[in-house]
């Protein structure tokens, strides 16, 4: 978690991923945002999202995310 | 034909019921556009808005048009704010502009109170109930001219101010009625605008549907962070032109959106804003085989673009897409730095544009004007002006045109044409910032800060949104001792952008 912390942070440094629980419904990230966290996961987690998993369920906190690389790295 | 209200007043008149335009919520015809534009006209010419700007601050919608039209029926010319720019953005903008009237929906309204602006504020939603003044509308329009301003779009300035480029109905006409000819578009056509109405993409769109008859699908700009509500959107309303800046079909691709859901009806796909990567452009036709896929090209200041090549081949990865030829209502040529024409294959020119496509300059800055659109050097004969668009190519052994790089430091990224100097200034007025030199880094696609001061990049981000749009934020922040300098003195960007080679 603290490692997706620091990507989510280094992608937008002013977003307080600690707190926020609407990222994607309130739209705190940008279509550009979300295509830089996509990358990065698949960077840093060998993990391949298809486009159904890009909704707000899975994207609109850092928990979430995190929820969401869980499951695609044990499936 | 003089004025863009007489395509509107054409397919009012010819398909009243057609659906004009629709967004997510709601929709309007042809024969609703042009009452609502003439009601919205008609209370817009008891504050005396011809041939004067008008800003307006909305969100992307159906109701957006119809005030655009309302301020056009109005003998005014609009400019379209977008309420996410930093306060201090906007501010320049109404500074250059120096509006008596501005049109802000509900939602912004204390956001403009903010502003430093003094004059008329109209609340969007409580516009278009007063009754049609025929009279009022008919003597606008016999004073209207072809070369009067119809929308004024604001770029990157390099020194840090935005420059407002200023684009007549004339233009607007003569390459929207080429565009629409050469790409077959017809009242068949549903259109599914992808560009916010601030980005000249967006005129396409607007003006292409408005001339054949079609019916333009207002796309919701967060649908671009959810792939399937987009596809499931292009899919529903039946969309078959996509004329959208590259990096939006790269968010598709990148996604692979298309593996949820190929759209059916899309049979035409055009792109510009920035070099097309291959392996969108080959994701996006092993799913369309059969569309037709254009290559457009061109700045602001040439009213949309001024040239464009249809993919007739496949293309390698590492391969460019040539920009192509020129449209019929432009002359496109290269000048090399003797101002003689360049005609040779593989030698590189400036690209230079002369026709009635060209922008009526910059919005009160005479200065940058000037520098810009210029006498053609190869004609002394007659006065023909031309705009030197700073940026460079060359012709391939087809004689068609290749883009290879810029004169200056502009850079396009995410779509947008930023000019680094106006970071550079931004950063220069945080305090904490001693010195600071951008780059863009083209492999990663990320603008690059390299900057002495104590400050991290949290700190740099928070104070940097005060005066740059979103896209114009640095992607990567290098702290430095001290920035090195050229042997005259000079920042040396060159060692800068050598050293990302190197990480």
């Amino acid at each position: 978690m603290e490692e997706l912390m620091e990507i989510l942070e280094d992608i937008s440094p002013d977003v307080d991923f600690e707190n926020e629980t609407a990222l994607m419904d309130d739209k705190i990230l940008s279509s550009f945002d979300v295509l830089s966290i996509v990358s990065e996961l698949r960077a840093n987690y060998g993990i391949r999202i298809t486009p159904a998993e890009i909704i707000p369920d899975n994207f609109n906190s850092a928990e979430a995310i995190w929820n969401m690389i869980c499951r695609l790295k044990e499936g | 034909m003089k004025n863009v209200m007489d395509y509107l007043k054409r397919q009012a008149e010819q398909k009243p019921e057609k659906t004009a335009f629709a967004d997510e919520e709601t929709s309007v015809t042809y024969a609703e556009l042009l009452d609502s534009a003439k009601r919205i006209g008609s209370e817009l010419a008891g504050y005396d808005c011809q041939k004067k700007p008008v800003p307006v601050m909305m969100k992307k919608s159906v109701f957006t048009v119809q005030i655009m039209m309302g301020i056009v029926c109005a003998g005014g010319f609009y400019i379209i704010l977008d309420p996410s720019q930093p306060p201090a953005r906007l501010n320049q903008i109404l500074e250059t502009l120096r509006p008596e009237l501005l049109i802000a929906s509900k939602e912004y309204s204390d956001h403009v109170s903010e502003l430093d602006f003094s004059g008329k504020v109209l609340i969007a939603e409580e516009m278009g109930h007063q009754d049609q003044d025929t009279e009022v509308l008919h003597q606008i329009e016999k004073e209207h001219l072809d070369v009067d301003p119809l929308y004024v779009l604001f770029t990157s300035g390099s020194t840090g101010i935005p420059k407002g480029v200023v684009v007549s109905h004339r233009s607007v006409i003569d390459f929207i009625d080429e565009f629409t000819g050469i790409f077959d578009i017809t009242d068949q056509d549903v259109i599914g605008n992808q560009a916010p109405f601030d980005f000249d993409v967006s005129v396409k769109d607007i003006y292409g549907g408005l001339a054949v008859g079609a019916t333009v699908q207002l796309i919701p700009k967060e649908y671009f962070s959810i792939p399937i509500k987009l596809l499931d959107f292009l899919d529903d309303r039946k969309v078959t032109n996509l004329t959208w800046a590259v990096s939006a079909l790269g968010i598709v691709s990148i996604l692979n959106g298309l593996s949820y859901k190929k759209p059916s009806a899309i049979k035409r796909i055009m792109f510009s804003g920035e070099s097309m990567p291959i392996r969108h452009l080959n994701y996006w036709r092993s799913y369309y085989p059969d569309a037709r896929f254009v290559n457009l090209y061109g700045p602001t200041e040439i009213t949309c673009n001024c040239t464009y090549y249809e993919i007739d081949r496949e293309f390698d990865i590492g391969e460019k897409i040539p920009i192509g030829k020129s449209f019929p209502n432009e002359k496109v040529f290269l000048l090399d730095e003797e101002n003689h024409e360049v005609k040779e294959p593989g030698k590189e020119g400036e690209i230079c544009v002369s026709g009635t496509a060209l922008a009526l300059g910059y919005y009160h800055n005479p200065a940058q004007t000037a520098k810009a659109f210029v006498q053609n050097p190869l004609n002394d004969d007659w006065m023909e002006t031309i705009y030197r668009t700073g940026d460079l190519a060359y012709y391939d052994e087809d004689g068609q045109m290749c883009f290879t790089s810029r004169k200056d430091f502009q850079i396009k990224h995410m779509g947008h044409r930023i000019e680094l100097g106006e970071i550079e200034a931004a950063l220069f007025k945080i305090e904490a910032i001693k010195n600071s030199c951008c780059v863009f880094d083209e492999n990663k696609n990320k603008i690059v800060c390299f900057y002495q001061g104590d400050i991290s990049k949290k700190e740099i981000v928070l104070e940097a949104r005060k005066y740059l749009q979103d896209f114009m934020i640095p992607n990567v922040f290098r702290q430095m001792e001290t920035l090195p300098v050229t042997k005259n003195g000079k920042l040396d960007r060159k060692a800068l952008k050598d050293s990302l080679a190197s990480k």
